[in-house]
């Protein structure tokens, strides 16, 4: 039996890491994740879980913990934000090397200085080349459902990756939404038993984890990394089209709306893809045929699909709410490095957006639609919402 | 009941022969006892450090026993989550023997970088034991100082030269640190006495909850001492005061060993090449200086232990 509960998407998270029930969970506190660990922390208060609450020093420990867990044999999870995800990068990398399937909530929040507590990608972006698969989330619904969908993602013995699951700090993560939730039961079936491959603590098989690998094995081992990614599109489709059958729900790794006609496309991701919507729906009504592309999993980067999606279109903008400063910035960097090949090639918009939570209204996606179809478009980087 | 030397030959090697640390390294036999004293299952974190990148040299491992090296500085967080695995999966009777957790770390993981991580780790109370292997400075990576090199020490980041003589700081007591946590175990040795080391991983590993020991274990090449006087530099060490061996069981304080009659500073001092720039006419105040904070670190443990000088 689903049930239809008011939720915020930090609810979301802790609602489906309780209903997971990880061996282990390591974390710490953070604006605005915070609310995550808390509330999972009541869960243990309660006796709702069964999981090892490790409450340690820093998010450093925190992935650190999550790897000795994880290594150790457990189902692990953890969530973060902003300067705990910084602090945690070099452990991020590590987990993903050792093959360890953590799943990690990430509440996205704008990276110091100047200090800010609200969203923007900054954070997530720094680790997309880090091995983990990154997968946002549009809506509190998204954070739930995505969540319990990583955790199978991750635990596939063809990927065995950890994932982060993104969403907007406090538009998604603070704002209550209607969550459709499972039955305790179905998740657990759904998520089924975890089986660790190597795990250390088979005390009669004993392993060395984490060995100093140089030249002569270090890009071997990396390329093995290469290769797992290489199967989560796959994987990905097979274990979200098992969900779709229990919630009724789509989770494609690009979506489209309003897409199939469209002279004039949107790409962005998570809560802004919300409000792109409104405003398609608004314009279409006018006549316009505008569409959007909401990219779910950014990493691996779903880049045929996205070509054959964009190919062929009048002009297509790409919202960043991230940079990569003295460059290009990283989501439209990768749509345009998609279109490469495309036959009949878009014209370009870049657009960086929502810095440090600055909100980007219906009226600022509107003037992104009329900028693209009246040609106002230019190789510039555009700055939506900031006060030159 | 003591372990003796008799019991460690009839135990198996967990920590085997084949690695590639110095003849005379005070890590490798620092490592080879604690692995002798455990023989009870055991998983193993690393920091990362000369024991780290000698023995785990892909495609091959000295470590018998399941070992995780993680980074540098998360030694100690790294076996929290093992430890906290092993709880978590044996509450729900997927595990059911008894299993040990060690971390070692150097004193650069340890005073330094993973202190930290060290620190959180026994606050939380996880049921493990710390061995920092102490060779007084970043060996691995060329003997830089640490917090846990002595003062007047020539490293390669405070060097001895011509105007400066090393090391200018005094190095951190982690010891009585790690004892203001109030953990139910915690020891300082060296390996003057193979079973002093042996016989405090017994009681450590024995206890529940976390227990810390702090082995200072020579870097013979960077302490420029003969590789086969390793052992004697340690026993110049505790008798000298220089290292004092002790152990802090429930904050009761006690001695493990007083030398009949203590010896110079200089004793310690002079055998070692990182010291030989103090042995000049205008360098003797440093060692008097030295002298004098020995004497006030031996003091401070003998009134700790109940001891009289």
């Amino acid at each position: 039996m689903k049930k239809r509960v008011p939720l915020t998407g930090n609810a979301a998270a802790a609602e489906a890491m309780r209903q997971i029930n990880p061996d282990v969970v390591a974390a710490y506190p953070i604006t605005p994740q915070t609310e995550i660990m808390m509330t999972f922390a009541e869960f243990v208060a309660d006796g709702l879980v069964d999981t090892e609450l490790v409450t340690v020093e820093s998010e450093h420990s925190a992935m650190s913990a999550c790897v000795g867990a994880a290594a150790a044999g457990a189902r692990v999870m953890t969530a973060t934000s902003a300067q705990g995800l910084a602090l945690m990068h070099e452990v991020v990398y590590i987990a993903s090397a050792l093959r360890l399937p953590i799943v990690m909530c990430v509440v996205n929040r704008a990276l110091s200085a100047p200090i800010n507590i609200h969203c923007d990608h900054a954070d997530t972006m720094a680790e997309r080349d880090s091995g983990w698969i990154q997968i946002y989330s549009e809506t509190a619904q998204e954070v739930y459902d995505h969540t319990i969908l990583a955790l199978k993602l991750a635990e596939h013995e063809d990927v065995r990756l950890p994932v982060m699951v993104c969403q907007d700090g406090f538009i998604t993560s603070h704002g209550v939404e209607p969550v459709e939730v499972l039955d305790d039961d179905v998740v657990k079936n759904f998520i089924g038993e975890f089986k660790p491959w190597y795990p250390l603590l088979d005390t009669d098989n004993p392993k060395t984890y984490g060995a100093l690998d140089l030249f002569d094995y270090y890009f071997e081992h990396k390329r093995q990394q290469f290769e797992a990614m290489k199967n989560v599109p796959r994987v990905y489709e097979e274990a979200a089209k098992e969900l779709s059958k229990i919630t009724g729900r789509q989770y494609p790794k690009v979506e489209g709306f309003f897409l199939d006609d469209a002279d004039y496309v949107i790409v962005v991701m998570s809560s802004t893809a919300g409000t792109t919507k409104y405003v398609v729906k608004e314009m279409r009504k006018e006549g316009k045929k505008v569409g959007l592309l909401k990219v779910r999993l950014y990493r691996p980067f779903p880049k045929e699909e996205i070509a054959s999606l964009l190919d062929g279109r009048k002009a297509v903008a790409v919202l960043d709410r991230a940079y990569s400063i003295g460059a290009e910035a990283p989501l439209f960097c990768e749509i345009k490095s998609a279109l490469y090949d495309a036959k009949v090639k878009p014209q370009l918009a870049s657009y960086v957006y929502g810095l440090g939570g600055r909100d980007t209204p219906p009226s600022l996606i509107r003037s992104v639609f009329e900028d693209l179809i009246s040609g106002n478009i230019s190789k510039e980087e555009k700055y939506l919402g900031v006060r030159e | 009941m003591a372990l003796t030397v008799r019991d460690l030959l009839k135990r198996e090697e967990r920590f085997s022969y084949g690695h590639r640390l110095c003849p005379g390294c005070g890590a490798a036999l620092t490592a080879r006892l604690v692995m002798l004293a455990v023989n009870e299952p055991v998983v193993v974190s690393c920091a990362t450090g000369c024991l780290e990148v000698s023995t785990t040299i892909f495609p091959y491992t000295a470590w018998r026993v399941p070992w995780i090296h993680n980074a540098f500085e998360n030694a100690a967080a790294t076996i929290s989550g093992v430890e906290a695995a092993y709880k978590a999966l044996k509450k729900k009777g997927k595990i059911d023997k008894d299993i040990k957790f060690i971390a070692f770390g150097g004193d650069g993981g340890t005073y330094d970088i993973g202190f930290q991580a060290l620190s959180g780790a026994l606050e939380r109370g996880h049921d493990f034991l710390y061995i920092c292997y102490n060779n007084e400075g970043y060996m691995n990576t060329g003997a830089q100082r640490s917090g846990g090199t002595p003062m007047c020490a020539d490293t390669t980041t405070a060097p001895a030269g011509k105007v400066i003589p090393g090391k200018m700081q005094w190095r951190k007591d982690l010891t009585t640190i790690v004892a203001g946590h109030h953990i139910p175990y915690v020891a300082q040795t060296t390996l003057h006495n193979p079973l002093d080391l042996v016989n405090k991983v017994r009681k450590a590993i024995e206890t529940p909850g976390p227990a810390f020991i702090n082995v200072l274990a020579p870097c013979v090449r960077f302490w420029r001492v003969n590789p086969a006087d390793m052992i004697k530099i340690c026993k110049l060490a505790v008798d000298t005061c220089f290292w004092p061996v002790f152990e802090i069981v429930n904050d009761e304080w006690k001695l493990s060993y007083k030398p009949k009659e203590k010896k110079p500073i200089e004793e310690f001092l002079k055998v070692q090449g990182r010291f030989r720039h103090l042995f000049t006419p205008e360098n003797r105040h440093l060692i008097d200086e030295i002298q004098k904070h020995v004497d006030r670190e031996w003091s401070f443990v003998l009134k700790m232990c109940g001891e009289t000088q």
